[in-house]
């Protein structure tokens, strides 16, 4: 009897508390009103020392944190004034001197010194730091000699400071995008004494990082670091150029289950989320005032081939896989129409600069090279295996193209996924004939892309290997006195490269987001570049909707 | 009583060295290591992070190392988070993950335990089979489907509970509890069904009911304390599989718990994370199965004998 009496009561608890849930505020209309932003950020950062991280959820909070000499404008990604107010490069391109803004501060009130930067490029390059983006900073001269541990006098690197406010670096060569470089979080600056009071220069295992230890000199300062659940940070009193920063703050959300952080965005708790499944496209492509905002971006999706494994140790082999491969229906009919196909390495349109085209889909000949090499209509074709890392989206075009093979070239190829550090190291090793690969690159430059494919480069792994190619990369288009020049040598290095195939471009990536209508000034571009000093929240979003 | 304790704490010690050695020999077989990345690194580089974590020493050196670390109670550096001690990590993540479990596991005694107990008192009858199978059907849906379901639902379409997050805005707790201890009420109602099936024909039941007490009584006072058994004996193990497993539902619902955290460590081979979670979770399972022992014994006359009682 008791516990019937008590029922009602009960009832009337839980729906007073359903409503109670359901009257609250979301994010974004709280965010609206406060000017903070919601960020669904990928994944929780390994951290924030920007001389130990690599990965793009922490460039984002990096870049939100620190400032490096120049930033990116965020609509047309030439470089900006950061720390740097001015800068001065030499007529062979390889002197940069850098005057600093005397209002450039560190968040408790120091000023900003070229002798700092000099210590952080030290730290970053120091042989003991384990930096794995070292390699960042390897144009300026001796740079590289350095960071393999060949001489321990920091003074004969290419970096010195002529006073408190003006940085000179010295280039091995003209590098015509090093300015872009100088907005990677791993040539930002650190505040020396601040890492010194927690551990020595090269520590990794430090606590400088957190929130009560962090000194920092970006548009945003940390507030709060709670591991797996969000990162707050708030505009900083002391930015140089803290007027015109409009946010008050960001929050930004640890989002590996893309499922999730699209309902997330669905329910207004995020203003802005990393990705999108695949399999949501077609309904936001379709909706009317779709929030979904897509762009091409840096980087390239394709096939690596083993150049030392038979079958694909064949040009002809290579070639015939290649050119049998229907990129634009299975851009179509698999990835839902939002890449582009790729027929080379480098993506199209890189400051300037159009990759050739050496191919195209011809199925015809594709048969004939088999044949040439062998394999007349897949007779005694010896089977094949393509390795991918384990996602739904690698399998779906794996298993495509092994369609496409099979239907045009009557070959058999196998599938089989591989765990991601099990598929690094097949790759490592060249343990595979063929592999999946992206590449997003780091900075918008062919070179990028290109230098790859050296002999002795570390994310070949194809058994590519041509002197001449690498005198182009390494040494014509470095000395090149004009980009068209520069350009040429590329065009030439890339039609070599092409020639002998060691990979099968597939396609250009695509970012693809979720952006809150409120959400102004973010604007997509090629590098997926976040500079949040421009982005604000449109309270009235609604009403202008409305009015227009 | 204290001495069968004592004795099984005792039996504990080999069980988690070897637990402990196997976990790290066999995480250092695993093909990559946890600096290969996709982006080749300079060997120079890569050689000055292996010193950073002792990983350039010989596999015995690096063995005795972690031992004497663990001795002090230290598990070390995480290789993915550096700045982080592995027992920061699992500072941060248990605190949460045992929330999540205590809750869902009050969800699964809840709905579980009235379930098996209104289904143990007609046996074979539409009193019976209706909440069984609806038991069958919750061990039966993963909790990969009914989470998204939920929220799906109660999220979404009613809008009345947050999708995700955890302890920031009211009521994100209650869908993780309901998704992660559905499976294990299904488990707890055929356990107390089972259990009270077998209470409800002893004797000293009969003799509840000729003198005269009500039936519910009968039931709760004298049915639940044997019936329930089976029940305490399942809960130690399955809160220790409740902290061990939730890695699914703390994945669907953005909680910030240990389960993600333990099953990244083992994507980015993150030695010292990998090793500190298993060995703090292999721990926790002996120390729990211990505590339903005991608790068992304390509840049935009959077991205590073996403490010599």
């Amino acid at each position: 009897m008791n516990f019937l009496a008590s029922r009602p009561a009960l009832v009337a608890a839980l729906v007073l508390f359903l409503v109670a849930c359901t009257a609250g505020e979301s994010n974004v209309e709280r965010g609206n009103r406060e000017g903070i932003l919601h960020y669904g950020n990928g994944s929780e950062p390994q951290g924030l020392d920007p001389q130990v991280v690599t990965g793009v959820p922490e460039n984002k909070i990096v870049s939100a944190l620190f400032e490096g000499l120049t930033t990116k404008n965020p609509w047309t990604l030439e470089p900006e004034p950061g720390v740097a107010q001015s800068w001065e490069i030499s007529e062979d391109g390889k002197i940069y001197v850098f005057h600093f803004n005397p209002e450039a501060k560190w968040s408790n009130g120091e000023t900003l010194t070229a002798h700092d930067f000099v210590w952080s490029w030290n730290r970053a390059l120091h042989p003991q730091m384990g930096n794995q983006y070292a390699y960042m900073l390897f144009s300026v001269a001796n740079a590289e000699a350095y960071a393999r541990g060949d001489f321990d006098d920091f003074s004969k690197v290419g970096v010195e400071a002529l006073d408190d406010l003006t940085l000179k670096v010295t280039l091995n060569a003209a590098t015509p995008y090093f300015l872009q470089l100088m907005d990677h979080y791993s040539t930002f600056a650190v505040h020396p004494e601040t890492i010194l009071k927690h551990g020595t220069m090269t520590d990794r295992y430090t606590k400088w990082t957190r929130v009560e230890n962090m000194v920092n000199n970006g548009p945003f300062n940390l507030v709060e670091w709670k591991l797996n659940r969000r990162i707050r940070v708030e505009k900083s009193a002391t930015y140089w150029d803290r007027d015109n920063v409009k946010l008050n703050g960001v929050v930004f959300y640890p989002t590996e289950n893309l499922v999730s952080e699209e309902r997330m965005f669905r329910v207004n708790q995020l203003h802005f989320t990393q990705e999108l499944p695949l399999d949501k496209l077609p309904v936001y492509k379709e909706m009317e005032d779709s929030p979904l905002v897509l762009a091409p971006y840096l980087g390239t999706y394709f096939y690596l081939f083993n150049t030392t494994r038979p079958p694909v140790d064949s040009l002809k082999v290579r070639q015939a896989l290649a050119m049998s491969v229907d990129r634009d229906k299975l851009i179509r009919t698999v990835l839902h129409g939002i890449f582009t196909p790729a027929y080379t390495i480098s993506p199209p349109g890189t400051m300037g600069y159009q990759p050739p085209q050496l191919f195209e889909y011809d199925p015809e000949k594709a048969r004939r090279l088999l044949a040439e090499a062998g394999y007349p209509d897949g007779e005694g074709w010896p089977g094949v295996e393509v390795i991918y890392n384990t996602s739904e989206n690698h399998r779906k075009v794996a298993v495509a193209l092994q369609q496409m093979w099979k239907e045009e070239l009557n070959i058999d190829v196998t599938i089989a996924n591989q765990e991601w550090k099990v598929y690094l190291d097949s790759i490592d090793t060249m343990n595979y004939a063929v592999a999946r690969r992206g590449w997003i690159g780091d900075y918008v430059d062919a070179n990028n892309f290109l230098d790859m494919y050296l002999t002795d480069g570390g994310n070949n792994n194809t058994g590519f290997s041509e002197a001449e190619y690498d005198n182009m990369i390494s040494q014509l288009a470095p000395q090149a006195h004009s980009q068209e020049e520069r350009f040429e040598v590329f065009h030439r290095a890339e039609t070599m490269l092409m020639e002998q195939m060691p990979i099968l471009p597939i396609y250009t990536y695509s970012s693809k987001h979720l952006i809150h209508p409120s959400v102004r000034d973010l604007p997509s571009n090629y590098m997926d570049h976040l500079n949040l000093k421009y982005v604000w929240l449109d309270p009235d979003w609604n009403a202008q909707e409305g009015g227009q | 009583m204290w001495r069968f304790i004592g004795l099984r704490l005792l039996q504990a010690i080999p069980v988690i060295l070897a637990v402990i050695t196997v976990t790290f020999f066999l995480v250092r077989i695993a093909p990559g290591g946890p600096f290969s990345a996709e982006k080749a690194v300079l060997p120079e580089v890569k050689a000055a992070l292996e010193a950073q974590y002792r990983l350039d020493l010989p596999l015995s050196e690096q063995y005795v190392a972690y031992l004497g670390d663990l001795a002090q109670g230290e598990f070390g550096p995480s290789f993915k988070y550096p700045g982080r001690s592995v027992n920061e990590l699992i500072g941060a993540g248990l605190p949460v993950t045992a929330e999540l479990g205590f809750y869902a596991l009050l969800v699964a005694i809840l709905i579980g335990g009235t379930a098996g107990v209104i289904a143990s008192l007609r046996p074979n009858s539409p009193q019976d089979y209706i909440p069984m199978t609806a038991a069958m059907i919750g061990i039966c849906i993963p909790s990969f489907l009914l989470g998204p379901l939920l929220v799906l639902v109660f999220g979404i379409y009613l809008d009345w509970l947050p999708v995700s997050g955890w302890g920031d805005i009211p009521g994100d707790k209650i869908l993780p509890a309901i998704t992660l201890g559905s499976a294990y009420a299904a488990y707890i109602a055929r356990l107390s069904r089972a259990g009270m099936l077998e209470v409800m024909t002893q004797d000293y039941i009969r003799t509840a009911r000729a003198k005269g007490l009500p039936e519910w009584q009968v039931v709760i006072k004298h049915g639940l304390r044997g019936g329930m058994i089976p029940v305490v004996a399942f809960l130690g193990p399955a809160f220790a599989g409740l902290l061990a497993g939730s890695f699914v539902v703390e994945t669907i619902f953005q909680i910030p718990g240990l389960g993600r955290f333990y099953v990244q460590a083992a994507f980015n081979r993150d030695y010292t994370m990998i090793l500190g979670t298993t060995v703090f979770l292999s721990t926790l399972i002996v120390l729990f199965n211990l505590l339903s022992d005991v608790l068992a014994a304390w509840m049935n006359p009959r077991l205590r004998s073996q403490f010599g009682e």
